[in-house]
């Protein structure tokens, strides 16, 4: 493959994970992950024996770090720490999240259209639509 | 919180009510111009939550794809591929640049030889799959950090309609009346005194006591109008 045009990046940031391992394997490959001088990364594989306090950690840290932008979590991770990620008011870094492949999207959980639920009142997305 | 609307103290002369009338005005027009720029705000918020909402709903949908990619290219190049991915990542190729959040890629991606082995196709389709993922993410971060910053502005200036229409307004009225009144009072008090000198200068000048004097000033004025003094 060629190489592709350096397109200067003055103040980049990164995009942070937090999932289970295939859906970081897919973003892997897309090039997200990045591993610093520390030989810390930006991602966090979750799996059956990660405990609630690394997740807590991880996102803590990954919430200080300056220079991530985006930070996507899957959904039922996120619903492990979910009063970390409700009570999280920064525009800065954005938090995203995403279905893995065993729990689809759920747009009831989603912490930024529960926020707005009250704007909706008929059509209502967050309660779930038919 | 005082409720009782509180007037300014001023001395209730007659330029501190000029002064107190041109404030008055500025703070209506602030108040009008301010409540169109939140109703401007929340009507772009509105539109921005509705772009949110559908493209939340196709980002399940482009997740859902992806992993099927995934999964096929496993399957064809065999469950190593993400050791090897993970072994591969040095320095992130995909960056986004806040608070624009365009994605930018960097250089080569470092996992140009992947799948070479084992289904290097599949690995190229899984790995578009992804990167169009990446874009609709980003895509949807910028649209939240945008809402969320608009959320704040206009609280803000909701904040400000409302302490313009109910502390300020008041409180400059209540001043306004105030020194309306008081000026009113001068200007009895006033004429008082000049009457009271008319007085004076009459029970000088006839030699009669100022109380009668006082009588017949007020008895003349209101009924014989031909005595001049």
């Amino acid at each position: 493959m060629a190489g592709r045009a350096q397109i200067p990046t003055k103040s980049s940031a990164l995009i942070a994970m937090i999932a289970d391992e295939d859906t970081i394997t897919g973003f892997l490959l897309a090039g997200v992950g990045n591993v610093d001088l520390r030989r810390k990364t930006n991602y966090l594989i979750v799996d059956s024996k990660t405990t609630v306090k690394q997740i807590e950690d991880a996102f803590k840290e990954f919430t200080t770090k300056e220079d991530i932008a985006i930070i996507l979590i899957s959904q039922y991770v996120a619903n492990m720490i979910r009063f970390l990620v409700d009570s999280y008011n920064k525009p800065v870094p954005a938090i995203l999240e995403i279905p893995s492949k065993d729990h689809p999207y759920d747009p009831a959980h989603d912490s930024v259209l529960s926020r707005v639920k009250y704007l909706f009142s008929a059509e209502s997305v967050a309660s779930g639509r038919r | 919180m005082s409720c009782q609307n509180q007037r300014l103290n001023v001395v209730p002369t007659v330029t501190t009510l000029g002064v107190m009338k041109s404030r008055l005005v500025g703070a209506t027009r602030g108040h009008a111009l301010l409540k169109k720029k939140s109703d401007a705000l929340t009507v772009q918020f509105r539109q921005i939550l509705k772009k949110i909402v559908s493209t939340k709903e196709s980002m399940g949908e482009i997740m859902r794809t992806s992993s099927f990619a995934l999964t096929e290219a496993k399957y064809v190049a065999g469950e190593n591929i993400k050791h090897i991915v993970l072994e591969n990542v040095h320095n992130a190729t995909l960056k986004v640049p806040p608070p624009k959040f365009e994605y930018f890629t960097e250089g080569d991606t470092q996992n140009a030889l992947t799948g070479l082995a084992r289904g290097g196709q599949q690995v190229q389709l899984c790995r578009s799959a992804y990167v169009k993922a990446i874009e609709v993410l980003v895509e949807l971060a910028s649209l939240q950090t945008s809402f969320l910053t608009l959320d704040e502005a206009i609280k803000t200036t909701n904040r400000r309609v409302n302490a313009l229409e109910n502390v300020v307004k008041p409180r400059l009225e209540n001043t306004i009346n105030y020194i309306k009144g008081e000026l009113k009072k001068i200007q009895g008090y006033k004429k008082r005194e000049m009457e009271r000198q008319l007085a004076e200068k009459v029970s000088l000048q006839k030699g009669i006591s100022i109380n009668s004097a006082n009588n017949l000033l007020s008895a003349t004025m209101e009924k014989d109008e031909d005595i001049i003094f």
